[in-house]
């Protein structure tokens, strides 16, 4: 029975006009735009100078801050409060202004603070610009320090060098950060939207009441509403292999076989809940939107864009109840560090728990009666 | 006559939506929902970033170093690893995303020769988070070089202030983002989708052969998603005031007006995608992934559009939202007057303007 059922749904999905094209153009726009978009990569911010000083520390600070990559000179100004407006037209995102005698200071071992004021109606953004400035700060008072006072720093008691490197990322790439993670978002919005809105689609046709008075036990329609997908985000998974290894030469570090094993328990698990809730609406609009809302928190409390680690303790408890965030973790571990299975058995247990709980609670709340 | 008509439509609309108790619900409880998660939830900072630290040799210096990282509010050591297998292993299963390996004898090289050498080494798979915490780290173990060794020398210290949003809540920032969606959703994709549903059930047949004049139906047609799209804004105001803490430093009317003008900008929308659709789910999908996608990737809720490559920049000026939001921290955030906004509000009202007229000359009184 299940065979002629599969039959129907896959003829469902073919002569659509509008599915087989979004099955295959929705993961490459999302692969081929999104990295380009979603970036919190920082480069070029704009940069304010307000020189109190006038002197060749001052604009030797000023020479490496714009020589770094980070930034670029696109406002001079005399005063704070003229800085301020360059800010306010969106002309510049930071403004560094250094103290009169900047040059006197150092030269008489004194303090001295340099004011670093951010846009920071993006906090992110904000938090980002500081950091950059204030270590390109840091570095200049470094560079100083062992210029001007050579002796200090041989005689000095003790140097602590730090030697700093960043592993699985080196160049602090920030499409390699989101590209594994689009693959999660993508096979989570196809393989939940979509039953969900199959399922509904036939209620309002109403050849689910022909469903509802055939044989076909609840567990065969179930399943053949979820093979359909299965198979689906396999497709699209490997469509995001490569998109990955075309345009941005990223090849998994881990094992395929891992990542496909983890997104076939976890298609299992979405489509389910796609299921669970096309079971409740009773038109395309409900379904819709109950399905955007749960997408829009999974997707949002995922560690897609902000990490789970920073959120607070109670938004933590709600994450742990999310699909998305496990195989995001699973997805950018396996792809990115070459994680294996043993180091990931919870969060595989985990996924096949979600498994079992949507599709179980789908079949049971699937009632053939009306 | 013509009026009492209209009402009488627009109260079988309201009819329509409002009886649809869980649409409702979903409706007027999304934004309230998705403020509170947002404004919250959602933040960079570096806290309790776990590290593991690889010292062979156990000495004094070490350990107060060690000391100092983890009762800083960024680091929590967790892991004493015994060789650099254990980092690996560490970061493989996400137990640790910075890790410390110390040189032996660090404090006797310290002492004798006076210089140590000590490693940090950051899981850099999310790039930022990995350059602010190994500024955090390399800033705390300067600091412990600079109290014991007096090198003279005064040191440059950056001041750092955070204009607008002091606390970097991220709040600030999706307050205006969740405005710019919200009405997205309510507007364009529920009207366009509460029209077409007309068309596929056959009951627009019936609406068109009314006496009613087509405009008069639109009109009704459009009303109840205006009405629940000043509810949510009414609501998300008040939430963002009373619960978020951010402030509403503009004027309010000014708010209300931009506001006012987005949302004709995407009922327009909505009445546009309805006439080049003709089913429910092509009019779900165009407004799903034309609308949607584009408002949350390419209007600055979440990622500056000022970073972005040249074409997309582009594309994001055909994007209603991004000028919505940027006209909403302007006026909310850095709480300037409408003048400043004025380019914001020119691209809205030419936006409104030519959806408007191409959707109503598209629209078919006949039948098919």
């Amino acid at each position: 029975m299940i065979k002629y059922l599969l039959k129907k749904e896959f003829k469902q999905i073919i002569r659509n006009p509008f599915l087989p094209k979004m099955i295959f153009m929705f993961p490459l726009m999302v692969l081929l735009v999104f990295p380009w978009a979603a970036s919190y990569e920082i480069k070029n911010l704009n940069l304010s100078v307000v020189d109190n000083d006038h002197s060749t520390y001052s604009r030797r600070l000023i020479q490496t801050v714009t020589s770094s990559q980070y930034f670029r000179l696109t406002d001079n100004s005399t005063s704070y409060s003229q800085a301020l407006k360059s800010i306010e037209s969106n002309k510049a995102d930071i403004i560094l202004e250094i103290p009169q005698n900047f040059e006197k200071s150092i030269i008489n071992r004194e303090s001295v603070k340099v004011m670093l004021s951010a846009n920071s109606v993006n906090g992110m953004k904000g938090g980002i610009a500081t950091t950059y400035l204030s270590m390109i700060v840091a570095e200049f008072n470094r560079t100083l320090v062992s210029e001007l006072y050579p002796e200090a720093a041989s005689n000095a008691s003790s140097i602590i060098q730090i030697d700093t490197q960043f592993r699985f990322n080196k160049h602090l790439n920030y499409q390699v950060f989101m590209v594994p993670a689009l693959m999660v978002m993508i096979l989570t919005l196809l393989c939940g939207f979509l039953p969900a809105v199959s399922i509904v689609f036939e209620k309002e046709l109403g050849t689910m009441e022909q469903i509802n008075v055939s044989p076909v036990p609840k567990i065969t329609f179930i399943l053949a509403k979820l093979i359909p997908f299965w198979i689906i985000g396999f497709i699209v998974i490997t469509i995001g292999f490569t998109v990955s290894w075309l345009d941005y030469g990223l090849i998994p570090v881990g094992h395929f076989y891992q990542i496909y094993t983890f997104a076939a328990i976890y298609i299992l698990a979405i489509s389910g809940m796609g299921i669970v809730i096309s079971n409740y609406a009773q038109t395309l609009q409900q379904a819709m939107f109950i399905v955007f809302f749960f997408m829009m928190l999974f997707i949002m409390l995922s560690g897609l864009y902000t990490p789970v680690d920073s959120m607070p303790e109670w938004a933590k408890w709600i994450a742990a109840f999310n699909p998305l965030k496990y195989l995001m973790a699973v997805m950018r571990s396996i792809f990115l560090k070459g994680s294996n299975f043993s180091q990931l058995k919870s969060d595989l247990a985990i996924l096949i728990g979600f498994a079992v709980f949507f599709n179980g609670f789908a079949i049971l709340s699937y009632k053939k009666t009306n | 006559m013509i009026m009492k008509q209209l009402w009488s439509f627009i109260r079988k609309e309201f009819h329509h939506i409002f009886r649809d108790r869980t649409t409702v619900m979903i409706l007027l409880l999304m934004p309230v929902i998705q403020i509170i998660l947002f404004g919250f939830a959602l933040s960079t900072e570096v806290k309790d970033t776990k590290v593991v630290v690889l010292a062979n040799t156990n000495d004094n210096a070490t350990r107060r170093i060690i000391d100092r990282i983890d009762a800083s509010e960024y680091f929590d050591v967790s892991i004493m690893a015994d060789n650099s297998d254990d980092i690996d292993a560490a970061f493989r299963d996400g137990k640790a995303k910075l890790a410390m390996v110390f040189e032996d004898h660090f404090a006797e090289n310290l002492k004798h020769t006076g210089t140590a050498h000590v490693q940090l080494i950051a899981d850099a798979t999310d790039p930022n988070a990995a350059t602010s915490f190994m500024f955090y780290a390399s800033n705390i173990i300067t600091g412990y070089q600079q109290e014991i060794s007096q090198s003279g020398g005064g040191t440059i210290a950056p001041e750092v202030k955070m204009l607008y949003n002091p606390q970097m809540k991220s709040a600030f920032n999706f307050v205006p983002g969740v405005l710019g969606m919200i009405m997205i959703l309510i507007c364009a994709m529920m009207t366009s989708i509460a029209i077409v549903r007309e068309k596929e059930m056959g009951t627009m047949e019936i609406l068109l052969v009314s006496p009613m004049k087509p405009i008069y139906t639109i009109l009704s047609k459009i009303a109840p998603y205006f009405v629940l799209s000043v509810i949510n804004f009414v609501t998300i105001m008040l939430l963002s005031v009373f619960v978020l803490k951010v402030p509403i430093e503009g004027s309010f009317m000014s708010l209300f007006a931009v506001s006012l003008l987005y949302i004709f900008v995407a009922l327009s929308l909505g009445l546009l995608i309805s006439t080049i659709t003709s089913s429910q789910l092509a009019a779900m999908m165009i407004s799903g992934m034309g609308l949607m996608i584009p408002v949350m990737l390419l209007s600055g809720m979440i990622f500056p559009v000022e970073n972005m490559p040249t074409f997309l920049r582009f594309i994001s000026n055909f994007v209603p939202a991004r000028w919505y939001i940027d006209a909403v921290k302007t006026i909310m955030i850095k709480g300037l007057s409408i003048t400043a906004v004025w380019k914001d509000v020119g691209v809205l009202v030419l936006m409104g303007v030519v959806l408007v007229t191409i959707s109503l000359k598209k629209f078919k009184v006949r039948l098919e």
